[in-house]
């Protein structure tokens, strides 16, 4: 009854009959010896390319290689926020098509992942700042994305909780994208899962691919925990793995892997309604719609592949969430995790060919993938099954870096840790 | 069997419940519950003027415990008072006064009370003080007892007694684990509007304080050669021995007593009460000069490189705190080695309805009896699966409650244990089960089925429930290793341990008080020597027997009602089979669908019950479901404890520049810039528009003379015979070849070819110059060129030093600034044009006998002087540049008059150097040196930089003068639509020219320079301005630079 579509008819039906008739949201299938299309990387951007792959572009055979669970990685250790503010017009076409992806994505996949556009407001400090926020407001709209530049009177209506009081840089304003919000970043991996599923998807878990094996200069397989799988075509999505990945086949990729660290509060009653960043430190913040402040900041600021941060970072991000919101001050932090960030040489991620037929690589996230990942999926498998560029995602070029056709949204270099 | 004594005796009343046994269930103990929420009629105290009513301490027991009873403490929970005592945690207290029910849980909103005595507690989560003070979801378990103590209840509406979110537990069947994934989708605009608001309003359990933090908090470093992590019966072993080997020890105890277990159990050690033993090692440790005790710390984090996080709690039991005294200090411990002797956690048993009030652990259920004297109940029944319920059995008897029955799910238990249970006349159950629970908001009794099969029901007020014990091993696991299943202690243990970290105790798997002493001083020792101390093995204290045997049991299966195996986020066995049946198995699905363990006590008390059932659902072994990762912080921690001082003004540094107090003595208003203070500009009396008194100032240069501090700039010194070579290498110009006495202004790029900075550099010497850099950017440039020196090229002879801060800088500016200086400047130096001209520099001495630095440079384009003097000089010298400049009108001015003359001379200025712009796009290509190598070089060559589409700096100006500009607009070609293909470029800066009388700007447009006389749009919708501009040459005053000169 009711098939695996979800309704409220069929989760009351399941309620009545007591739950006994669930069945898996995805299958755990053993993999095949070959596939047309093996995506190496079962968090967001993997699987939502497999979804892509299957329903836009009717691939058959697609299989999805996760080394531990789906969504265990960055997916899964994230601050939720989604938004299209860019600057660049390099980035702002491809953030504002994922922006758009998120607005349908609940009917498109029947799953709620909590998409919620509760707004992200980018507060401003100086007047310099004001300009620079107005021009980035000015390129969204000339993009045809939202955006409103709030002087401090507005601002004190939207958000009246701000430090308008003692703040060592006083908060003069903000820039709005009311379209931007949290999304549930469990449900968009799941939500993903079961529809690439649903579409003939293999999702293997725990099967961690060792080797890339080419011949004559093709990609022909790769070399797993579980087995050689055969395949002509092979995309890299795993972030902060990246590097490592693409050196198993000798290439050396502009990425740096960086730790940043995430927070969660307990629990309160609701406090903050959208995402507010800070213009004169790091800090962002939201609340979930579980209660917990989540908040994040500057990157520890070392190369590390290892998923913890350390304590002074966590104290810089905390003073950030302070200047700005004294009231929190009291609310106790539950967890800090460490996520692997793919920085790169001007910030921007890399979706493009690699230097070896039939291999892809959709990386170099730095700290904002999550917002990216249904427009990352969607670019991902337009560039897997026709082998060119989709034309929102055409900056995103490997070799952006030898031509200097940077997308350097802060202008800070080729420094990934600075981005 | 004693009969219970009750401290205060005081009138008790039946309760007006109804007990209503099941038909087939026999009565076997069967007595009036005695709750007694009566009020005390001797207990009243008098306060703020007006009665209130303190309950009475019916459950308190006489003589034992660690409560110091000749402290009597009145505290209020919600809204009404009861009397406790000093030693007290307030859910002792409460316990004491027969209150049971405390909160409400998450998602159902059942009633729930005390479960455990420590930090694990799930259920009982209070608000915790008012106002700006109050402190949501405050384990009751972990608050220390004070005077005047105020708590809530909290998550319940109306009240706590009748909770109408209590409805969800009906609606149980639709709101399962994941229900919200599967619909609240239709319409698509109800998310937003309705159902998020919806669950956000019913979850988030407390509220936040309502104002910012009015408390203190700090921070402090520690270094030892041995921190102990927990003073139980082995860290007290282990601090013991490093402390008599003479090692540097830190104790750190998250209680307020030493001791840990000790504290709660009645063991005896050579020959005295572990309590009592516990005082006297603490004692002597005390003595000890090397040994610091740190009460109230909770370690919280496992950093790199051997330090540690904790957090001291100093004042959170105190009334009232002294004025800047810290409430709390975070301290970060930086340690050689660690014995982490942080105990065991008691886990429960899953069942039926074992959320009820009064169910809880058992060995909390002895904490609070020996402890604490404070009985949970008068009529205990205890469900074990281990030895150490039959604790819990023998303390209650001998504290004078009824043992009603003893159930235990093991068929053979040891004859020894038959006889307890005939001495204190508990019936006995083996091989039983507790299958379901009944009672409102308190429990009345238990249903339990024998191995036979016989279904019994017991009249119990309280339910002590042992189903072993987990080590507390998270602090291990934060360098990211996993715990593994040991099939010998029936528990998660550490496997892979960060370095210079032991374990030892109950943590180690050492649940006997004899094997717990002995790891203690085995692994204390150990440690010891590794620090290279001589230590004698100590004697071992004598102990009594302590059985600990286990038969791991997790849940009854078929029980009656909603058993929990996360109370706190109300996650169920039933739960758990639908994330099975979905297909969420692995134990990070598991907690990430059902919300298992993402409570405040992240499932310290129910996590591992959770994997063990979903083990048994995939009918695989707990030994290969693992558990989910461990992160900081093990124990909550205050957003304000992490940020320190570091709020308000003091979240950053203040830097002022030398003549701050001048300014403010002159009315100047500030402004940020970066980390300074500078002045902005200097209102004069009937000025009310900052726009007049700016274009005042303005004036002031261009006709006489002005006056500003520029110290905020940075100020490098570099010296060595190499000095001009480094120079070339890091500028885009050459500086190799400027003569001593001479500055030239010069660019530098990054290594990726874009502009990093720019400024004047002088030669005061062949082998001394003096660089300066942007006021944003001197730090930056500091650390470029150290790095450019350390790194790249050693072997030149270069000396770098930063001098930003040892001279004060003003900027004497405007016709009449060489007659303003002539008068400061001591004999016989002559700053006459022909002796000083444009550009030149010198050492020399001001005012009589200052030294000074005189620069000839020019930002606004007047005639202008640079004078720098030591920066303790700086007030005097502003105050003698004003006096001597009085004669011809001298002004101050602003950051906002210095922003408006560089741009109606052309000037770069710092939010131009964004770190996107090549020095083309700057209008600065033409300085590039094509003679020589220079950072940068290579890669600004790259192609897209040399695309003639870049946009490029120039200059504009509306067409309608009127019209006013704003510095943010994007460019597009007139009457085209607004659009990103027709983006062209935007505004970067802009000013009202009081020198023209209408607003200038400058921005970079796409072939900007050859289209200067045409026309483009400043297009602004995020401030809703459109205006046409004309484009022109980005220098509006004095473009031949005759003024500079003159």
């Amino acid at each position: 009854m009711f098939g695996r579509k979800y309704s409220a008819l069929s989760v009351a039906w399941h309620a009545t009959t007591g739950n006994r008739y669930l069945t898996p949201v995805w299958r755990d299938p053993e993999p095949r010896d070959r596939y047309d299309v093996v995506v190496i990387g079962g968090g967001g951007h993997g699987l939502a390319t497999a979804y892509y792959l299957a329903k836009e572009h009717g691939a058959k055979s697609v299989a999805v290689l996760e080394r531990a669970w789906i969504g265990f990685g960055n997916a899964g250790r994230n601050t939720t926020i989604i938004r299209s503010n860019y600057l660049l017009p390099g980035n702002l076409p491809f953030y504002e098509w994922s922006m758009k992806l998120w607005e349908s994505l609940e009917g498109e996949l029947n799953y709620n992942a909590m998409v919620s556009q509760r707004g992200v407001l980018n507060l401003y400090h100086s007047d310099p700042q004001r300009d620079a926020f107005a021009r980035r407001g000015n390129a969204m709209r000339l993009h045809g994305v939202d955006a409103e530049l709030l002087d401090r009177n507005q601002l004190q209506k939207f958000a009246p909780f701000l430090n308008f009081d003692d703040a060592r840089f006083p908060i003069q304003g903000g820039l709005l994208q009311r379209r931007g919000g949290t999304a549930r970043h469990d449900a968009v991996v799941w939500g993903y899962a079961r529809a690439a599923d649903g579409s003939g998807v293999d999702i293997i878990q725990r099967c961690e691919v060792t080797g890339i094996r080419t011949e004559a200069g093709r990609v022909v397989g790769v070399e797993t925990s579980r087995g050689f799988i055969r395949a002509p075509k092979v995309g890299i999505a795993v972030a902060g793995n990246s590097s490592r990945l693409a050196a198993m086949v000798g290439l050396r990729l502009p990425i740096e892997t960086h730790v940043i660290q995430g927070f969660v509060t307990e629990p309160v009653k609701p406090l903050i309604p959208g995402v507010i960043t800070f213009g004169a430190g790091h800090f962002y913040i939201s609340q979930s719609d579980k209660g917990g402040l989540v908040f994040g900041g500057d990157l520890d600021g070392y190369n590390s592949y290892a998923s913890r941060g350390n304590l002074p970072t966590a104290e810089d991000v905390c003073e950030g969430g302070i200047a700005i919101l004294p009231l929190i001050g009291r609310i106790r932090v539950l967890r800090i995790w460490g996520g692997m960030m793919d920085m790169t040489m001007d910030g921007s991620p890399i979706i493009d060919r690699a230097p070896i037929k039939g291999l892809y690589l959709n990386a170099g996230w730095c700290y904002g993938g999550f917002k990216a990942t249904p427009a990352s999926g969607w670019c991902f498998a337009h560039l897997i099954a026709r082998d060119e560029l989709h034309p929102v995602a055409a900056h995103y070029r490997l070799d952006r870096f030898a031509t200097g056709h940077l997308i350097d949204e802060n202008g800070r270099g080729a420094q990934p840790n600075l981005h | 069997m004693g009969r219970l004594r009750i401290y205060a005796r005081q009138p008790s009343r039946t309760t007006s419940r109804a007990l209503v046994p099941h038909d087939r269930m026999p009565l076997v103990a069967h007595r009036n519950a005695r709750h007694s929420y009566s009020s005390n009629p001797y207990g009243r105290i008098r306060q703020s003027g007006r009665c209130r009513v303190i309950a009475n301490q019916a459950y308190r027991l006489p003589e034992v415990g660690a409560i110091d009873r000749s402290r009597s403490l009145t505290f209020m929970f919600d809204g009404r008072a009861y009397g406790g005592f000093a030693g007290d945690t307030l859910t002792s207290a409460l316990i004491a006064n027969g209150v049971r029910l405390i909160g409400r849980s998450f998602k159902y909103h059942r009633p729930r009370g005390i479960f455990t005595s420590g930090p694990e507690e799930p259920n009982a989560l209070v608000e915790l003080g008012a106002g700006a003070r109050r402190e949501p979801n405050t384990k009751a378990t972990t608050i220390e007892l004070f005077d005047g103590l105020v708590a809530a209840s909290q998550n319940r509406w109306p009240s706590l007694r009748i909770d109408l979110g209590a409805i969800n537990s009906l609606l149980a069947p639709f709101i399962g684990a994941g229900f919200y994934y599967k619909t609240l989708m239709w319409p698509a605009s109800f998310w937003e509007t309705i159902y998020e608001p919806l669950i956000r309003r019913s979850a988030g359990l407390g509220r936040a304080a309502e104002g910012p933090d009015p408390d203190n908090y700090e921070k402090a470093h520690a270094f030892c050669d041995l921190l102990v992590i927990g003073s139980g019966p082995a860290g007290l072993m282990s601090a013991l021995i490093g402390a008599r080997a003479g090692a540097r020890v830190i104790l750190c105890e998250e209680d307020f007593a030493i001791g840990g277990r000790l504290l709660a159990e009645k063991h005896e050690i050579d020959g005295q009460e572990g309590r009592v033993w516990a005082a006297q090692t603490e004692a002597r440790l005390t003595e000890l000069q090397n040994v610091r005790i740190f009460r109230r710390t909770s370690v919280f984090g496992v950093y790199d490189g051997g330090t540690y996080g904790a957090l001291e709690r100093v004042t959170d039991h105190l009334r009232e705190s002294t004025p800047h005294q810290a409430r709390q200090r975070l301290w970060k411990i930086v340690a050689r080695h660690v014995v982490l002797a942080t105990g065991a956690v008691e886990r429960h048993i899953v069942f039926g309805g074992n959320d009820k009030p009064g169910v809880m652990l058992a060995s909390a259920a002895r904490t609070y009896v020996n402890r604490f004297a404070a009985l949970p109940g008068r009529h205990i029944a205890i469900f074990t699966c281990c030895d150490d319920g039959w604790k819990t059995a023998a303390d209650f008897a001998t504290a004078g409650a009824t043992v009603v029955a003893v159930i235990d799910v093991r068929r053979e238990i040891s004859r020894a244990f038959a006889r307890v249970a005939e001495r204190i006349g508990a019936r006995l159950v083996t091989g039983g089960r507790v299958v379901g629970t009944r009672g409102g908001r308190s429990l009345r009794s238990i249903d339990v089925i024998g191995a036979d099969g016989q279904a019994v029901r017991f009249e119990v007020d309280c339910l002590g429930v042992s189903g072993g014990w987990n080590p507390t091993i998270d602090l291990t696991c934060h360098h990211g290793s996993k715990p593994r299943w040991s099939d010998d202690q029936h528990a998660y243990i550490a496997d892979k341990l960060p370095p210079g970290l032991s374990i030892a105790g109950a943590a180690a798997g050492a649940l006997s008080l004899p094997a717990a002493l002995l790891s203690g001083a085995k692994v204390g020792h150990e440690a010891i020597h590794t620090l290279g101390f001589i230590a004698r093995f100590p004697d071992l204290p004598r102990t009594d027997e302590d059985p600990a045997r286990l038969n791991p049991f997790w849940h009854v299966r078929g029980s009656r009602g909603k058993a929990f195996v996360d109370l706190q986020n109300d996650v169920t066995v039933t739960d758990i089979e639908i994330a099975f049946r979905e297909g969420f198995r692995s134990v990070e699905h598991l907690k990430r669908y059902t919300t298992l363990g993402m409570g405040t006590d992240q499932g310290k008390a129910g996590n591992v019950s959770g994997y063990a059932i979903m083990a048994d659902l995939t009918g695989s072994s707990i030994t290969v479901t693992g558990t989910t990762i461990y992160r900081p912080p093990h124990v909550p921690i205050a957003i304000s404890a992490f940020a320190g001082h570091h709020r308000g003004k003091n979240f950053r540094p203040t830097r002022l520049t030398p003549s701050h107090r001048w300014a403010a003595e002159h009315g100047a208003i500030f402004v940020e810039t970066g980390p300074w203070l500078r002045a902005q500009y200097f209102p004069k009396f009937g000025e009310t528009d900052w726009l007049t008194t700016i274009s005042r100032e303005v004036t002031a240069v261009r006709t006489a003379v002005g006056v500003c501090d520029v110290s905020t700039l940075g100020k490098i010194e570099i010296q060595g015979t190499d000095a001009g070579t480094f120079l070339d290498r890091i500028y885009i110009n050459t500086f190799s070849t400027l003569l001593p006495g001479k500055t030239r202004y010069g660019v530098m790029l990054r290594e990726d070819g874009l502009v990093m900075d720019d400024g004047t550099t002088a030669r005061l010497a062949a082998d001394r110059y003096v660089m300066s850099t942007t006021t944003a950017n001197a730090g930056l440039i500091m650390q470029h060129l150290e790095f450019c020196h350390q790194v790249l090229w050693p072997t030149l002879d270069v000396q770098l030093a930063s001098i930003s801060e040892t001279w004060a800088q003003f900027s004497v500016a405007g016709p009449c600034s060489r007659a303003t200086l002539a008068k400061l400047v001591d004999p016989p130096f002559n700053i006459a044009n022909e002796r000083f001209p444009h550009l030149s520099v010198a050492s020399l001495t001001v005012c009589g006998g200052v030294p000074a630095r005189l620069f000839r440079l020019s930002f606004s384009g007047e005639l202008a002087y640079e004078l720098a003097v030591p920066a303790n000089y700086g007030d005097g010298v502003i105050r003698v540049i004003m006096s001597a400049g009085a004669e011809f009108g001298i002004e101050p001015y602003g950051t906002e008059a210095l922003g408006v003359m560089r741009i109606e001379k052309g000037h770069v200025a710092g939010n131009e150097i964004t770190g996107q712009m090549t020095a083309r796009d700057l209008g600065l290509g033409r300085l590039m040196s094509t003679k020589k190598d220079f950072i940068g070089r290579r890669m600004a060559e790259r192609i897209a930089f040399h695309d003639p589409n870049r946009p490029c700096v120039v200059g504009f100006r509306p067409t309608n003068r009127s019209a006013r500009l704003q510095a943010g607009a994007h460019f597009v070609p007139c009457g085209a639509a607004p659009t990103a293909a027709n983006d062209e470029g935007f505004m970067s800066s802009v000013a009202f020219s009081p020198s023209l009388g209408h607003w200038i700007g400058r921005g970079f447009l796409q072939r900007g320079p050859e289209r200067i006389g045409g026309r483009v749009r400043a297009y602004d919708p995020v401030r809703a301005t459109d205006v046409e501009v004309e484009i022109c040459n980005p220098v509006f005053i004095d473009p031949e630079g005759g003024r500079l000169r003159a």
